[in-house]
């Protein structure tokens, strides 16, 4: 036992818990067990070395990697029948499709000798994927003891708690066990527990002390914090490999350390830049400031008609379609002020997010911004099908206006005609996302999802005319 | 096909293989269109030979473009992956999250050239890394079971051997759980040593890494991907996974599709590839800018393309098509396009032509044009007499040679002026440039005499650094015509430098000369100061750097005069340059709209049925009935009725029964007709 506290740190009481509800070897325990808690609480560390320590027959499955029932199923069998058999023996590959044939089988494959009498427990991890799997199977994992009417516990661990799993159906209610999160003692005590052999306890512990004074405000993943304090660690003893500082001086190791661990905070814990290039600079003890993360490259190369066209959805998306008629229309007449907007439309766009607009919207937005200027090469206008009917009277290639489009909404041709192939390599680059094409009376539907930034930086970039800095302007102002 | 068969329903026809299979020479192809093809069959393998060097340059322009990128990332594989066996007993590497390392390839937006990328540096990662590469796109996987399907499929046929081949793939189907994969992988590195095909690389590691490259990052579903990092993170001891990440817009779409608890599973490094633009530069600057090959583009021509590829998609790959399409129409419609070869081909070529191909050469306009200018006899003799006609167009080639490449050399070096000006009057790349100087006389534009205004205000070291440039240019080249233009830059720099001698000299005399101010009234102050000033600013117009800059700008003004004349002053011009820009432009920059306009009202021009053949404004009974409606709805297209549209169809149509009495009934037809209504 006292081996098993060495291993379990700061865990005691969830331990004692298992401990009594699992029991002597040949009790029957609880059928099934819930066990939820935060990420890296240390659920299926304790779990595991609880059973491989206590060398009882057990299972253990990750959910995330059986995307399949037959995968889990087969697994889950798999595995028992390894430790039913004797080492030398290979034993045959069993296959099994449904629950059903599973409880069969599990009764097969629990016969043999060396799980008899004994309780064996099955551990499923990432218990949530169950959720989207076959409805009985949750259900069926609770009552297993039952169905099978062997001495079996599924064990099963999950970050979320056990309302959010109960079907409508009703099931069996499993024992629940919460594992809280760390205490920042608790992170204290367990980090410094694995101090590099080379160096004191003692040294690694104000070390680990450090780190948490800075990372504990945004960080109590344990797992997280550990990679942090190894990967910054050798800047630490730094001094002291020098024989600069001793290893009692813990100052001058503060002052040493804490700048470098605020900037790690904003590059590697972010994945900013990753924990080899971290470690690089620090070897090389170059300013880190030098090297980019991955946010700092955001602009992005656009040919000039598809420029225009996310600027035109961006207008779309976020402006309401009745004020197009003031923004792009060249004589749209006066418009009194006093109801210009209406009242719910004076909460900011932005925070409401992109709204879907149709294709000949944004075409007809798109006239107005490229205006003349373009009209001479721009043979992608000719493509646009839409305003066939009214087009037909002006001579081919040249682009019909604006107010064209938002007078003349007669669809003529199918829809699908009207893909444009640069809208189309926009999709496909996720700058604009396409909802809800199943109609085949309205046209397609699209959504804006770039970034007022992006869009800032493609429009300067373009030395714009004033309707759209003007548009731009507008919502501005009214956040 | 017709049946023996009495009842209805429906029958399987074989298509019958061996009328199918007959297929025309590509040759052939080049004899349909022109009735007075010359020399089709020479033309066809012109073609062939420039389109073949055309394209290993570019190959081999790709090569090098993408070497510098390759290497990092090749490195960048080989020392995650030579880390994951090294220091695996270490004790920080033990504690240390087991990350995946993930190279994250930044490629821009011309999604077209990926491909073809990405199979260059698969090549270049199984001679180099590893021999398991594997490529995933999105639309394979839309979940993690065809993910890992298509993972493993892949995978095992990169390295199994045939014979075992259908016994792994009845389990591949069953098996596709990453545990499966990873004991596939133990296995094969295990047993390989044997196998011929790994010893290559087995010297270098035991166990080579499995490389992924997911190549459209951006489409992958969130889940898809979050799923399959967290698995094979768990595997990774036994799995050495090395992923590459595709990106065509902004590294930020990794923080997007990862939520952190993911992203920092991954230990991500960001390559980026070369920009298109500058892609694009080399391109010209490698097959236009060059005496290498003798198919030349005309300003429109290269505008479209240009532009095809600034406005629209930033594809080289298109690009390229684009100029082999214009290569292609070249040689098929112009018949003197024989003559576009290497010069001493041309002018063997020359004497072997045919009276009709001579007939060709007295017809071409820029051939005229050089006649007129010729004596009267010269003139008699050119028009008539064939061997004579021959000689001087073997020497018209040759200056026309002469001149293309001393163009070129004097392109660059006024690019050299004109690149580093502010705002760039004649554009920053030399592509602008050149357009403009294939277009027009340059000296003749404004933004021409803006440049050499702003060159005469340049100061000295700019100017030299430039001098010094140009100078490498034409030192470059062998020509013996411009080997004294290179001369006579070396003496202007050489002149420069001794102005730095002088000046200091100058210095020391004017320090000397000055006196100083002398105690006098504000009166007297006032005058010797504008007499100071005065004399400074006359003296300014005569320092010598300014002479020698004026004359500098003067040189490259009576360079840029005396060679980049446009290319259609030169008589024979149009055997190599490409000048159909409005072919080009149909096919590259197709418009479905005005097809189909042309389709539904002129029938006949796709057709090409003479009875189809109409005045303007008269609808013909004959047309397909989808033309009739059409041009019908044409003459109301504002609000129409939908009886008086049909009754007007009808009248159309049954207009031609009165006249043609062995055509089927009348009521027939109206049936016929409603019925064809109804559908519409």
């Amino acid at each position: 036992m006292a081996h098993l506290e060495n291993l379990v740190l700061c865990r005691e009481s969830q331990v004692s818990t298992l401990q009594s509800l699992f029991g002597e070897r040949h009790h029957f325990s609880f059928p099934s067990i819930f066990i939820y808690g935060h990420t890296a609480s240390g659920k299926t560390y304790v779990t595991q070395t609880l059973l491989k320590t206590l060398e009882l027959p057990h299972v253990f499955v990750n959910c995330v990697e059986c995307f399949t029932l037959r995968l889990l199923l087969e697994q889950i069998l798999n595995k028992l029948n390894h430790l039913s058999s004797s080492e030398d023996a290979c034993p045959t590959h069993i296959t099994c499709e449904t629950f059903n044939d599973f409880v069969r089988l599990f009764k097969q494959v629990t016969k043999a000798e060396s799980l008899k009498d004994q309780t064996v427990y099955i551990v499923l991890d990432k218990a949530e994927y169950l959720r989207d799997m076959e409805a009985n199977l949750l259900p069926g994992f609770l009552r297993l003891q039952e169905l099978t009417d062997r001495n079996v516990t599924v064990i099963l661990l999950s970050e979320i708690v056990w309302e959010k799993f109960r079907p409508n159906t009703g099931c069996f209610e499993p024992f629940v066990l919460y594992f809280p999160d760390y205490s920042i003692g608790n992170l204290q005590k367990i980090l410094s527990h694995d101090h590099p052999p080379e160096y004191s306890a003692d040294f690694y512990a104000a070390y680990i002390n450090i780190l948490l004074g800075v990372f504990y405000t945004v960080c109590r993943d344990l797992k997280e914090l550990r990679h942090l304090a190894v990967l910054n660690f050798p800047k630490y003893c730094e001094p002291v490999v020098k024989g600069e500082a001793s290893e009692r001086d813990t100052r001058k190791l503060w002052r040493n350390v804490e700048p470098h661990l605020k900037k790690a905070m904003q590059t590697v814990y972010l994945r900013e830049i990753s924990s080899s290039q971290w470690e690089k600079i620090q070897k090389d003890d170059t300013d880190p400031g030098q090297l980019k993360g991955l946010s700092a490259y955001t602009h992005v190369e656009l040919p000039y008609y598809s420029k225009f066209i996310l600027i035109a959805a961006y207008l779309a998306s976020y402006n309401p379609a009745r004020t197009d008629k003031r923004f792009f229309l060249k004589h749209h007449g006066k418009i009194k002020k006093t109801n210009f907007l209406k009242k719910h439309e004076k909460t900011s766009n932005h925070l409401l997010g992109p709204k879907p607009f149709p294709l000949d919207r944004l075409l007809a937005i798109l006239y107005s911004i490229v205006d003349s200027r373009v009209a001479a090469t721009a043979n992608i206008f000719s493509q646009c099908l839409r305003c066939w009917v009214s087009d037909l009277q002006r001579p081919h290639g040249a682009p019909c206006s604006a107010e064209c489009f938002l007078s003349c909404r007669r669809t003529f041709l199918p829809t699908a005609f009207l893909e444009l192939p640069l809208i189309t390599s926009l999709v496909t680059l996720q700058l604009l996302t396409l909802v809800g094409h199943d109609d085949q009376l309205d046209g397609p539907k699209y959504k804006c999802t770039v970034s007022l930034d992006f869009i800032r930086a493609i429009a300067s970039f373009q030395s714009f005319q004033d309707t759209i800095l003007l548009a731009l302007w507008l919502w501005q102002r009214w956040q | 096909m017709a049946t023996s068969s009495v009842s209805k329903g429906c029958f399987v026809f074989k298509p019958n293989f061996k009328k199918r299979k007959i297929s025309v020479p590509i040759e052939d192809y080049f004899n349909k269109g022109k009735d007075e093809s010359e020399d089709s069959k020479l033309r066809f393998e012109t073609y062939h030979l420039i389109w073949q060097q055309m394209k290993c340059e570019t190959q081999r322009l790709q090569e090098e473009l993408n070497k510098n990128l390759f290497d990092s990332l090749i490195e960048f594989l080989q020392k995650s992956h030579s880390g994951f066996q090294k220091n695996s007993k270490d004790w920080g590497s033990q504690i240390k999250l087991r990350e995946i390392p993930t190279a994250a390839l930044v490629l821009g937006v011309n999604v077209t050239d990926h491909d073809l990328t990405f199979r260059s540096l698969t090549e270049a990662l199984q001679s180099h890394v590893t021999p398991y590469v594997v490529s995933l796109q999105s639309k394979d996987c839309p979940d993690l079971k065809h993910f890992l399907q298509k993972l493993v499929s892949q995978l095992m046929d990169c390295c199994v051997d045939v014979e075992s081949k259908e016994e792994e793939s009845a389990q591949k189907k069953t098996h596709c759980s990453m545990d499966s994969l990873s004991s596939w992988y133990t296995n094969v590195t295990q047993t390989d040593p044997k196998m011929p095909r790994k010893k290559r690389t087995s010297s270098q590691w035991q166990s080579p890494p499995v490389v992924l490259i997911l190549k459209d990052m951006e489409s992958f579903t969130t889940k898809v991907l979050q799923d399959f990092i967290i698995i094979s993170s768990q595997h990774l001891h036994e799995f050495p996974l090395i992923l590459i990440f595709g990106i065509a817009t902004s590294p930020i779409i990794i923080h997007r599709l990862l939520p952190h608890a993911v992203s920092s599973l991954l230990c991500i490094e960001l390559f980026q590839s070369l920009s298109c633009k500058e892609h694009l530069t080399t391109v010209l600057d490698k097959l236009l800018l060059t005496t290498q090959f003798p198919f030349k583009l005309s300003e429109k021509v290269l505008q479209i393309l240009t532009n095809i590829f600034l406005y629209h998609d930033f594809s080289i790959q298109n690009f390229i098509k684009g100029l082999q399409l214009s290569l292609l129409e070249h040689f098929y419609s112009q018949p003197l396009s024989v003559l576009c070869c290497s010069l001493p081909e041309a002018k063997r070529r020359i004497h072997s032509l045919s009276d009709n191909q001579c007939e060709n050469i007295r017809r071409l306009p820029s051939f005229r044009r050089y006649v007129e200018k010729q004596a009267s006899e010269k003139q008699v003799a050119l028009l008539t007499d064939e061997r004579f006609l021959k000689e001087e167009a073997q020497s018209l080639l040759e200056n026309l040679y002469v001149y293309h490449t001393n163009y070129f050399l004097v392109l660059r070096c006024l690019h050299q002026f004109t690149s580093s000006l502010p705002k760039y009057p004649l554009g920053r790349q030399i592509r602008e440039l050149y357009c403009t100087c294939l277009e027009k006389n340059i000296w003749d534009s404004e933004e021409y005499a803006s440049a050499l205004q702003l060159l005469r205000m340049l100061a000295k070291d700019e100017l030299m650094t430039i001098l010094e440039k140009c100078f490498k240019v034409f030192k470059s080249s062998s020509e013996k015509q411009l080997g004294s233009t290179a001369k006579k830059i070396e003496e202007l720099l050489a002149q420069f430098q001794s102005l730095d001698a002088e000046a200091k000299e100058e210095e020391d005399t004017s320090g000397s000369h000055s006196k100083g101010l002398q105690k006098t009234d504000l009166y007297h102050l006032q005058k010797s100061l504008l007499e100071m000033k005065e004399l400074r600013r006359t003296s300014k117009k005569q320092t010598k750097f300014e002479v020698l800059r004026e004359k500098v700008v003067n040189f490259i003004d009576s360079l840029v005069r005396e060679y980049l004349l446009p290319p259609d002053t030169q008589p024979l011009h149009e055997a190599v340059y490409f000048s159909a820009a409005h072919t080009l432009r149909e096919h590259l920059n197709a418009a479905p709209r005005v097809a189909l306009h042309t389709a539904l009202n002129n029938p006949y021009y796709y057709l090409k049925n003479e009875a189809l053949k109409s005045e303007e404004g008269c609808i013909p009974n004959v047309a397909p009935d989808i033309c009739i409606a059409y041009k019908l709805h044409l003459e109301c297209s504002r609000l129409i009725n939908l009886v008086d549209w049909s009754e007007a169809f009808a009248t159309v149509v049954t207009a031609a029964e009165k006249m043609d009495a062995n055509s089927i009934t009348s009521e027939e037809r109206n049936e016929i007709i409603h019925l064809q209504c109804s559908v519409y």
